[in-house]
């Protein structure tokens, strides 16, 4: 792995030596990697390569199913908390790292109250405050002008593409520090794709995004920097352009070019 | 049709040798549709009918006592000389029991499912859902002594004014009695919510409640309604707890404490009475029987509408 260059980036997360088991299986073997401030990191690599298991450490997701366990650290910086802990409540994680999911998941309730649910659950209740958020995130999200006037009308009647800036917006309302993409575009068409796109591009000035992508023109269209994983190890890391354009292990470049994968 | 015999496979000779054997299996599968059709309409058939013995038997009733005194009148003594048909006294019981069997059973239910759904470890649901169900396979006649001699005596430590029939403790006998049904259909109705529903909201940092209270929940509803409703038309229903601990007189009464009669009840006093056949008295059976049906399809279609409203789309 080459030295960064760490003028001007500002580190957010940094795993270190992390191992994750389901079970008994271990799916995650040393995983190191930075994740940079106001930066787009992308995760690819093929299916089962560990990728989405190394973003869902991250929100420690894996704790609502039993079994899971985790060993190593994940730093999270300002504060320099791991984030993996076992003494470290996963809801408190939860709440400072978003998250977006593969396919749409907007809540059966109003478009407002899907974008105002991570305010309720922290008890706001002031509406006005609530307003104000609700507009903020979904401007964010770029979808305020297609709703404003239809925020009470379900979350379900909207478009598959609009649906997932929703649950951008939804994520965006808590103002997250960190913001995970677990292959965001994968259930949407190429229109609502680019638009996903060039939201992820406007959001890295507020926040560090972390995606995961099967798309390669997706990560180099997106990410500054970009993992290769691969059996649960990250094969390579680098500025996303040299991963693309001059990657120093074999393997990496194979998969980029699409021999396996 | 082209079937070309030569490629079909050879067949044993039986009765329908000749027929070609493509013929052949279309005639069997034939055979077995209107085998099922049969099946199917035979059940329609028979609740056919029921309504159409109810509604002829309630027809000559109400050929004798005008309708509207059945609707008004606040007595039910078709049995005294001098005999009033007010309907209201069995409804009253009918609804009071079933309001104090709801009032336990769809909190309990719910939470039950919520339980059973959201929190529960595997091993835990593969013991408790069994042993819920198992409560269903209690016969009723159990459950009504069971609120008799153990339900009544235990309230009337509370309240030692309470009569040794009571509509309370009928009511929340049967309350119990239909837990497994609300809590059954409940969680079924919960564990199909998409897990990405779920993994949404904790993402966003909300605790196992709140997730299923705020998402799990109300997502669910549409099958939750369905549970409630099926709640209600067992507790609507129930006939062996309310005859054996609610009492037997018909009372215009809407206080729980009271001894009373449900229309269910009252039919098994008249079924085994030696009431002779075509009286007016005998009739009233079936006129309480057309009501306690159109009661019970009443919550039905009500449970029906708010299903098809609060039904999702994932």
């Amino acid at each position: 792995m080459k030295a960064m260059d760490a003028s001007q980036t500002v580190l957010k997360a940094e795993a270190r030596g992390l191992n994750f088991f389901y079970g008994q299986a271990q799916a995650l073997h040393g995983i190191t990697l930075p994740i940079y401030d106001r930066c787009v990191t992308a995760l690819i690599g093929p299916s089962g390569c560990g990728k989405t298991t190394y973003l869902r450490c991250l929100n420690r997701m894996h704790d609502l199913y039993p079994g899971n366990r985790y060993e190593g650290e994940v730093t999270l910086y300002p504060d320099r908390v791991n984030i993996v802990g076992p003494e470290v409540d996963p809801i408190e994680v939860r709440m400072r790292i978003g998250m977006v999911f593969q396919k749409p998941n907007p809540f059966p309730k109003s478009i407002y109250e899907n974008v105002a649910y991570g305010l309720r659950i922290r008890d706001v209740s002031n509406r006005s405050e609530l307003d104000a958020v609700v507009e903020r995130a979904l401007r964010e999200a770029a979808l305020w002008g297609e709703v404003k006037d239809r925020l009470q009308a379900s979350a379900l009647n909207i478009s598959g593409g609009q649906q997932q800036r929703l649950c951008i917006a939804r994520a965006l309302a808590t103002s997250p520090e960190l913001l995970l993409f677990d292959e965001p575009t994968s259930a949407l068409d190429p229109t609502a794709t680019s638009r996903i796109e060039e939201l992820v591009t406007e959001l890295k000035q507020k926040v560090a995004i972390v995606i995961v992508t099967h798309n390669m023109q997706q990560a180099a269209r997106v990410s500054d920097y970009t993992a290769f994983m691969y059996e649960g190890r990250v094969v390579e890391y680098d500025r996303t352009e040299t991963i693309f354009t001059n990657p120093t292990v074999k393997l990496t470049e194979e998969y980029i070019t699409g021999r396996f994968g | 049709m082209g079937v070309n015999v030569a490629d079909m496979p050879v067949e044993k000779k039986d009765a329908l040798s000749g027929v070609s054997p493509r013929l052949r299996f279309r005639l069997k599968e034939r055979a077995i549709e209107s085998l099922l059709q049969l099946a199917a309409l035979t059940s329609v058939a028979i609740t056919l009918g029921i309504v159409g013995i109810l509604s002829y038997e309630s027809f000559q009733f109400f050929s004798q006592i005008s309708i509207i005194d059945f609707l008004t009148d606040r007595q039910w003594t078709p049995l005294f000389a001098d005999a009033h048909y007010g309907i209201l006294p069995l409804v009253t019981g009918t609804l009071v029991t079933t309001i104090v069997a709801l009032l336990v059973a769809i909190p309990m239910g719910s939470l039950i499912a919520i339980y059973l759904s959201e929190y529960a470890s595997r091993s835990v649901r593969e013991f408790v859902k069994p042993a819920l169900e198992l409560l269903s396979a209690v016969p009723t006649v159990v459950y009504g002594y069971f609120a008799l001699l153990f339900v009544t005596p235990a309230l009337q430590q509370l309240w030692p004014g309470l009569p040794g029939f009571n509509m309370l403790s009928a009511g929340l006998v049967i309350g119990m009695m239909i837990v497994p049904y609300v809590s059954s259909v409940s969680e079924d109705a919960m564990r199909a919510v998409p897990t990405h529903l779920r993994e949404g909201a904790f993402a966003l940092g909300a605790t196992r409640m709140q997730t299923a209270l705020r998402v799990v929940f109300p997502s669910a509803l549409s099958g939750i309604t369905a549970a409630y409703v099926l709640g209600v038309s067992r507790a609507i229903g129930e006939t062996m707890v309310v005859a054996i601990a609610a009492g037997m007189q018909p009372t215009l009464t809407l206080n729980p404490l009271e001894p009373a009669a449900t229309m269910t009840a009252y039919i098994v006093q008249v079924s085994l009475g030696d009431v002779p056949h075509g009286s007016v008295a005998y009739q009233t059976i079936f006129a309480t029987g057309l009501m306690l049906l159109l009661l019970t399809l009443l919550f039905n279609i009500a449970g029906h509408v708010l299903k098809k409203r609060y039904r999702q789309v994932y």
